[in-house]
C-alpha cells in the first residue's frame, strides 16, 4: 500500500468521502432500504407478507390454527422441510439444482438403520450417514465442476438410482422401525422450561455481540456506523418474536389433562444452530464470498483466481450432508426407514427457498430466507390440512405460491439488470 | 531514459502454421500511457494475452524491471504486478463494489473477513484516483453505469499495488461523458506511477492520453513513437500498412 499511503500524503483527504451506505439517521435508512426494495433487492419482503397473510387467513378460517397445539406441530413439521431448504441454498446460490438431496437422506437413513442393527453404537451410525451425504456429494460436485454434466441431469440421475438403491438396501415394500430414543426425542420431545428461556438468552446475546462488535471494528478504523437505533430495534424484534414464541411453547399445550407437554421442541435448537452457523460462513468466511462470486460470474470468479472447481464441489457436499440431517429428522418423527423415503420433500424444498427469495439465477439469496420460505410452505401445508381440504388442494395452492414466487424473482432481476442502463 | 517496467524483445508466437506474432518488441514506462493500436488480426490480443500469462509467448525475452522473466501462467503475472481489465470487466453484479475490489484477496482476520478494513482501503484506492462517481462503496455492481463499472475495475488494479496496468478497449462501450471519466482516471493511475497500456481502436482517445503509441500490422511492431512527434493521419497509414514508419528524426 506504499503508493496509497504517498499519495494520501500529498493531499490528505478525510477518511469517509464516498459514502459507505451507513450515513444517515433512521429515516435516510429506511429511504435507503426503500429505493433498494425498488431496485428489485426485495429479498425475504415478500415470503414475510405471505406469511403474515396465510397467518391471517388461516386463523380466520380454522380456530384450532393458532392453538399451543398446532403451533407447536406447525415447528416441527418446519423443521425437516426448513434443514432441506437450506441444504440446498449452498447449490442453488452456484445457479445449481440438486434433485437427490432427499433421496441420498433416504439411502443415508437406509445406511444408518443397517449399520445400528449390524451392532454399530447410533452416534457412530450418524457420523456413517454423513460421511456418505458428503461423499455423495463429492461425487455429484465432481461431475458437475470437472466432468460438466449439466446439475439438473447428474442429479436427476441419482434421483432415479437411489430409489432403486434403497429398494435394493431395505427389501421390496421395506418400512423398519427406528428404536433410538435419543434419536426420537429431537422431533418428539422438548426442551426443559428453562432451556427454552437460556435459547432465547443465547440468541439475543449472540445477535447483540456480534452487533456491537461489528460496530466497534468499523469505528476503530474509522468508518462510519449505522445509527445504534437499527441494532436496538433488530434486537428487540428478535426479542419480541423469540420470546413470545417461546412463551407460547412453554405453555402446557397438551389436551389430556394427565399427560402435560410444555416446551421448545428439540429440534428449534438444531435448526437455529444450523442456520447461525450456515449464515456466518456465507457472510463472514472467504469461501461463503467465493461462493457469491462464482453464483454471481463464475467466468469473473476464475480470473480473479478462484479455485471455480473446489467451490462448486464443496457446495454440493454441503448440500447432501445437511440434506441427510433433515433426514435424520425425518426419521425422528416417523420413527421408520422406508425405501421411498425422500423422494417428494426435495420438490417442496427447492419451492421453499425459491419462495424465500432464494434466486434460481444464483449469487442471491441468504439462509434465513430458505427458512422463512419453507415456513410458507409448511403453513400451508397445515392450514389446508386443518380445514380438512384434500392434499390435492394443499400441491394446487404450493404450486401457485411457487409460481408466483419464481415469477417475483425474474421480473426483480430484470428490474435490476434494467437499473444498470441508467448512467 | 529511464528503465522501462516491462521490455519485450523479438516475441513470437504461432497457431499452428499461422505466424501471430513475428518478432515484436514493446517497452512501457512507469508513469507513462502507451497505446497499443493496430487493425483486428495485428495480433493485439495475442501480445496481451502473453503479457498476462493466460497463453504464454513461444520465444522471444520479457523483461521486467531490468530482469528477464518467463511469465506463464496468469498468478505468476499479478504477483510480479501486471494487472489486465479485461473488456468485459469481469466483476460480479451480484456484490458490492468492496467485494469486487477485494475479489480473490479478501483481507481476513481469524479466519473471518476484515470487511471494515476493506472497505477502509477499497475507499482510499478510489479517491486515490480523485473518483467522484460512486455514490457509495457498498453498492451492487448491477446498479452501476458502464463508466462506473470501469472505474471499479481500474481501481481494483490500484489496490493489488499493480506496476503494470493493461487495459483492453477502456472506452469501447462508453458514452461522452463517461469516456471522458475513464480517460481521466487512466491519466491519473499512469500519474501515480503505474506503467499503462491501453488497446484502443480509437485514436481521438489515443491522442488525449497516451505518451507513446506502439502501432502493430500483421504480427510485427511497425512503429513506437512519442505521441507528440506524429500525428493521426501517420498513425492510420501505420496500422492500415499505407505508410512506412521511417524512425524519429
Amino acid at each position: 500500500m506504499s503508493k496509497l499511503e504517498t499519495s494520501q500524503m500529498s493531499a490528505p483527504l478525510p477518511p469517509q468521502a464516498i459514502a459507505s451506505g451507513h450515513e444517515g439517521n433512521l429515516r435516510d435508512q429506511i429511504s435507503a432500504y426503500g429505493s433498494r426494495l425498488k431496485n428489485g433487492e426485495m429479498g425475504a419482503l415478500p415470503a414475510v407478507g405471505a406469511l403474515a397473510v396465510l397467518t391471517a387467513l388461516f386463523a380466520s378460517l380454522s380456530p384450532f390454527f393458532l392453538t399451543k397445539l398446532n403451533i407447536a406441530n406447525l415447528f416441527v413439521q418446519a423443521a425437516e422441510l426448513t434443514t432441506l431448504a437450506v441444504a440446498l441454498v449452498f447449490v442453488i446460490l452456484l445457479a445449481e439444482i440438486d434433485l437427490s438431496a432427499g433421496v441420498t437422506a433416504g439411502v443415508a437413513m437406509d445406511i444408518f438403520y443397517l449399520s445400528v442393527k449390524a451392532g454399530m453404537p447410533w452416534q457412530l451410525g450418524v457420523v456413517v450417514a454423513l460421511v456418505f451425504g458428503a461423499l455423495v456429494g463429492a461425487i455429484l460436485g465432481y461431475f458437475v465442476a470437472k466432468i460438466g454434466v449439466p446439475s439438473f441431469v447428474v442429479t436427476l440421475a441419482f434421483f432415479l438410482a437411489f430409489q432403486g438403491l434403497a429398494l435394493v438396501l431395505l427389501g421390496d415394500g421395506g418400512l423398519f422401525r427406528v428404536d433410538i430414543p435419543e434419536i426420537k426425542s429431537i422431533m418428539n420431545e422438548s426442551l426443559p422450561i428453562w432451556g427454552g428461556w437460556a435459547l432465547l438468552v443465547i440468541m439475543v446475546g449472540l445477535s447483540a455481540g456480534m452487533g456491537f462488535w461489528d460496530r466497534a471494528r468499523r469505528a476503530k478504523q474509522g468508518l462510519v456506523n449505522r445509527p445504534v437505533s437499527i441494532l436496538a430495534i433488530k434486537l428487540a424484534t428478535i426479542t419480541i418474536l423469540g420470546g413470545g414464541t417461546i412463551f407460547l411453547l412453554n405453555l402446557n399445550r397438551s389436551q389430556n389433562e394427565l399427560k402435560p407437554i410444555a416446551g421448545v421442541p428439540i429440534v428449534i435448537p438444531f435448526v437455529l444452530a444450523l442456520l447461525f452457523l450456515g449464515n456466518f460462513f456465507l457472510d463472514r468466511t472467504r469461501f461463503g464470498r467465493h461462493l457469491y462470486a462464482v453464483g454471481g460470474n463464475p467466468e469473473a470468479a476464475r480470473r480473479a483466481g478462484i479455485k471455480v472447481g473446489a467451490i462448486r464441489i464443496a457446495a454440493f457436499m454441503i448440500t447432501s450432508s445437511l440434506a441427510v440431517v433433515s433426514g435424520l429428522f425425518h426419521v425422528s418423527r416417523i420413527g421408520v426407514v422406508e425405501a421411498s423415503a425422500g423422494r417428494s420433500i426435495v420438490l417442496s424444498g427447492v419451492a421453499a427457498a425459491v419462495v424465500g427469495g432464494v434466486s434460481l439465477f444464483g449469487g442471491r439469496g441468504k439462509l434465513i430466507h430458505a427458512a422463512i420460505g419453507a415456513m410458507v410452505i409448511s403453513m400451508i401445508d397445515n392450514g389446508l390440512g386443518l380445514l380438512g381440504l384434500s392434499a390435492g388442494i394443499s400441491f394446487l395452492v404450493t404450486g401457485s405460491v411457487l409460481a408466483l414466487a419464481a415469477t417475483i424473482d425474474a421480473l426483480s432481476r430484470k428490474r435490476s439488470g434494467s437499473s444498470t442502463l441508467r448512467s | 531514459m529511464a528503465e522501462p517496467v516491462i521490455e519485450l524483445k523479438n516475441i513470437t508466437k504461432s497457431f499452428g502454421p499461422v505466424d501471430v506474432l513475428k518478432g515484436v518488441d514493446l517497452k512501457a514506462y512507469a508513469g507513462k500511457v502507451t497505446a497499443l493500436v493496430g487493425d483486428n488480426g495485428a495480433g493485439k490480443s495475442t501480445l496481451i494475452k502473453g503479457l498476462s500469462g493466460v497463453q504464454p509467448y513461444d520465444g522471444g525475452e520479457v523483461h521486467f524491471e531490468g530482469q528477464a522473466v518467463n511469465i506463464h501462467d496468469p498468478r505468476q503475472a499479478s504477483a510480479l504486478g501486471i494487472e489486465v481489465v479485461y473488456q468485459d470487466l469481469a466483476l460480479c453484479e451480484n456484490l458490492d463494489i468492496v467485494q469486487n475490489m477485494f475479489l480473490g484477496r479478501e483481507e481476513t482476520q481469524n479466519g473471518t473477513l476484515s470487511e471494515p478494513t476493506m472497505e477502509l482501503e477499497a475507499t482510499q484506492a478510489l479517491q486515490s484516483l480523485s473518483v467522484r462517481t460512486v455514490k457509495s462503496v457498498r453498492q451492487k455492481v448491477s446498479s452501476l453505469s458502464g463508466g462506473q463499472r470501469q472505474t471499479v475495475a481500474i481501481a481494483r488494479s490500484v489496490l493489488r499495488n499493480a506496476k503494470l496496468v493493461i487495459l483492453d478497449e477502456p472506452t469501447a462501450a462508453l458514452g461522452v461523458a463517461q469516456t471522458e471519466q475513464v480517460l481521466n482516471l487512466v491519466r491519473r493511475l499512469a500519474d501515480s506511477g503505474v506503467a499503462v497500456i491501453i488497446i484502443s481502436h480509437n485514436l481521438v482517445d489515443v491522442f488525449k492520453v497516451c505518451d507513446d503509441i506502439a502501432v502493430l500490422y500483421l504480427g510485427r511492431m511497425v512503429a513506437q513513437i512519442e505521441t507528440k512527434k506524429t500525428n493521426q493521419t501517420d498513425v492510420v497509414g501505420y496500422i492500415t500498412g499505407t505508410k512506412t514508419y521511417e524512425g524519429s528524426k
